[in-house]
């Protein structure tokens, strides 16, 4: 596989993000001789000072993955990492004050949640970490109503099995936000929960980010989420950003084929609802030429035929991380989207 | 006879003050080669419900009522016969369930274990099986060797939706399956499920706060509200003309893209969520109800008809209002 020259801005300089990721590339080694799994695979991404982004994709394509490396939890295989303008340091000193200004929700609550902590501990706990000086049973019981659990001394001694799956994940969500982070990492935060407490939730984060200038970047493989609260998204295709753009443009005009896919089968969405086939998308067999080429329903109906061979042989450069809106497509770029 | 009834199903976690009537009286019939789809909002039983019908719960958990399986209750079986029904006749896919993996098997060996216990398939046969699955799920068979810890979290939850569907049973109880999933996989998992409960008249029983989906996928909606069902109808009917105000409220809390209206305003229920310790008296959705009428703070309300096939509890249904 080529790597692509774009001449690319330093991480955090020019572009003025306050995250702001540059070629990062994360490479699981394979097992026995298999081929290593390259989850992500080149990626730029900024989220600027109170700026919600949503980052979407298919399960498996390496959103988690960027989300833990974005905040350290993962060191990159290459690429860089800035937050503030300044690279991550991996020192575990320099990972904890990162850790009080940039905040991570982890998917799945159970996995993050231990079992033998009371809820309380588990939202006091990043407080006892960084030394917080005022009054930590107001900060906890604020932290847990404000994510919906009401009245939050009722849950202050229950443990997680005692508590519902969505109870749990506000739980986590109360721990995260405790601290007032300037920066919030959040993968799948409402996926298992409903309509109306979602909707709280995002309006918490809404508004954050209106008073106090939150940034988020939000992992999710819901798009009415990303139409809900987020400024921008990207959307992620085996281990690359291969559409980026503002949400009105992205959702309600997509222009990648996939991007068009994941549009077209929500149940809400007019005509007919384009369900990929092919062989399920496998990060240590990422196909040469545009990785989405054999699963892509433009390329396979014969409407971008003048560029065939670019989509099977020509490699797309990694699209820039910043506001405008760009498309990792020949078709797209040929004009063909119309 | 259905394939599943419950009957006056009661779940308590605890006792005495600090008792969490989790589960206040459930009544469902699910039929063979049907789908019953169960929404309501967080915390208000839906799992417990779920947990309950394979006699799933902790200790601390007191059950009343009845939950028959094909005619045989559930409540009151042997252990020796219990066990032979999760093994069999229903699996169940939970919620979280990315967490239940066990971290040091490999996911195949997991996803065969079921088959080869019961002798029921050769070694040979059950790798067969376990790939065939994996791809069902839109994974590649290769996976098979992975880890758990090697998985995604959607990637995971599949392994868990292939587990279930191993050994080919009669009912599948799966508590948000594909909250984890993007579209894709979801419509492809859902069409999967669908083909399933067609060809082998599978039952299902489907718990998820996505109301949409349940309406596609599912041919019955039961709300839940505060351990009750509170709604119950044909899916469609129920998701897109609610009679309860809660089911109402729960639809239009949806976001719809490209909606100006609901762009950077998600919307929620206003109000607390019911505290099952010291629920409201009457109608216990009455202090967050926008319709709500005095006698509603005092007057409990029982599910009734609504309409043909369809049951509401509220005091404005069956009413001439
Ligand atoms: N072991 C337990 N002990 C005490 N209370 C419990 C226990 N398990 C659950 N609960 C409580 O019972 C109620 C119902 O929980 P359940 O898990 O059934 O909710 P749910 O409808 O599945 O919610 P979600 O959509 O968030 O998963 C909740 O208020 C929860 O806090
Ligand atoms: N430790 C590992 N070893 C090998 N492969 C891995 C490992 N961790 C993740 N992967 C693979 O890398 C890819 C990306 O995983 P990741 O968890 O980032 O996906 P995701 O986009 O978050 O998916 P989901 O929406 O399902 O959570 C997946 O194909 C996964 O199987
Ligand atoms: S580059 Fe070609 S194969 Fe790739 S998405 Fe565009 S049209 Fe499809
Ligand atoms: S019975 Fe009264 S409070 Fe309850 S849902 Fe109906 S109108 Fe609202
Ligand atoms: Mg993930
Ligand atoms: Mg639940």
């Amino acid at each position: 596989m080529r790597t692509d020259t774009t001449a690319r801005t330093e991480p955090g300089t020019a572009t003025g993000a306050l995250l702001s990721a540059r070629d990062l590339r994360v490479v699981f080694p394979g097992r026995r001789g298999a081929p290593p799994a390259r989850a992500v695979d080149g990626v730029d991404l900024d989220v600027g000072a109170g700026e919600i982004v949503a980052l979407v994709g298919e399960s498996g394509c390496g959103k988690t993955t960027l989300a833990r490396s974005l905040l350290g939890l993962v060191r990159p295989t290459s690429g860089t990492v800035a937050f503030d303008g300044k690279p991550l340091a991996y020192s575990s000193g320099a990972l904890r004050s990162y850790r009080k200004r940039a905040q991570l929700v982890l998917q799945d609550p159970s996995g993050s949640l231990n079992p033998r902590h009371t809820v309380y501990d588990a939202v006091a706990e990043g407080l006892r970490i960084h030394g917080y000086a005022g009054d930590e049973r107001a900060a906890v019981a604020e932290a847990l109503a404000r994510a919906g659990l009401r009245p939050p001394e009722r849950f202050f001694l229950r443990y997680p099995h005692e508590l519902s799956g969505g109870q749990r994940q506000r739980v986590v969500i109360a721990g995260a936000l405790v601290l007032e982070p300037e920066l919030i990492v959040a993968d799948e935060p409402v996926a298992s929960l409903d309509a109306s407490v979602r909707g709280e939730i995002l309006a918490l984060l809404l508004r954050l980010r209106d008073e106090l200038g939150l940034s988020a970047l939000v992992v999710t493989h819901d798009l009415g989420l990303a139409w809900n609260i987020a400024d921008r998204v990207a959307v992620m295709y085996l281990g690359r950003v291969v559409e980026t753009g503002p949400v009105e443009s992205v959702l309600t005009n997509p222009r990648h084929p996939y991007t068009r896919a994941l549009l077209s089968v929500l149940p809400e969405s007019e005509g007919a609802p384009v369900v990929l086939t092919g062989e399920p998308p496998d990060p240590s067999r990422i196909p040469s030429g545009c990785r989405f080429h054999a699963r892509c329903q433009v390329l396979a109906s014969g409407a971008a035929e003048a560029v065939a061979d670019r989509c099977r042989g020509e490699d797309l450069p990694v699209l820039p991380g910043g506001g405008a809106g760009a498309v990792a497509c020949h078709w797209v770029k040929g004009g063909g989207a119309g | 006879m259905s394939l599943l009834e419950v009957r006056d199903l009661r779940v308590t976690y605890g006792s005495g003050a600090a008792a969490v009537p989790a589960v206040r009286g459930v009544d469902l019939t699910l039929e063979a080669g049907t789908k019953l789809g169960v929404a309501g909002e967080s915390g208000c039983g839906k799992s417990t419900l779920a947990l309950a019908l394979l006699r799933l719960l902790p200790a601390s958990a007191r059950l009343e009522g009845e939950v028959l399986l094909d005619g045989e209750d559930v409540l009151a079986m042997s252990w020796g016969r219990l066990r032979a029904v999760r093994w069999a006749g229903a699996s169940i896919v939970f919620q979280g369930a990315m967490h239940s993996l066990n971290a040091v098997h490999r996911i195949g060996d997991q996803i065969a274990e079921p088959l080869l216990v019961h002798g029921r398939a050769t070694p040979a046969a059950a790798r067969a099986r376990v790939g065939e699955l994996l791809e069902h799920v839109g994974l590649p068979a290769a996976r098979a060797a992975a880890y758990p810890h090697e998985l995604s979290g959607g990637q995971r939850q599949r392994v868990m939706i292939a587990m279930a569907l191993a050994c080919d049973p009669r009912l599948i109880v799966a508590d948000e399956p594909t909250t984890a999933l993007d579209v894709m996989i979801q419509a492809q998992i859902l069409r999967l499920i669908e083909g399933l409960v067609a060809e082998q008249s599978i039952s299902l029983l489907m718990i998820s706060h996505d109301l949409a989906v349940l309406a596609d996928t599912c041919d019955r909606l039961a709300v839940m509200y505060a351990g009750r069902v509170v709604e119950e109808g044909p899916a469609r009917e129920v998701y897109e003309a609610a009679a309860h105000p809660y089911g109402r409220a729960l639809s239009s809390a949806f976001p719809r893209i490209g909606d100006p209206a609901s762009r950077r305003a998600p919307r929620g229920l206003p109000g607390d969520p019911p505290d099952p310790a010291a629920l409201p008296g009457g109608c216990t959705f009455h202090p967050r109800c926008p319709v709500a009428l005095d006698a509603c703070g005092e007057l409990d309300q029982e599910l009734r008809e609504a309409g043909a096939g369809r049951r509401a509890a509220c005091v404005h249904v069956g009413s001439a209002s």
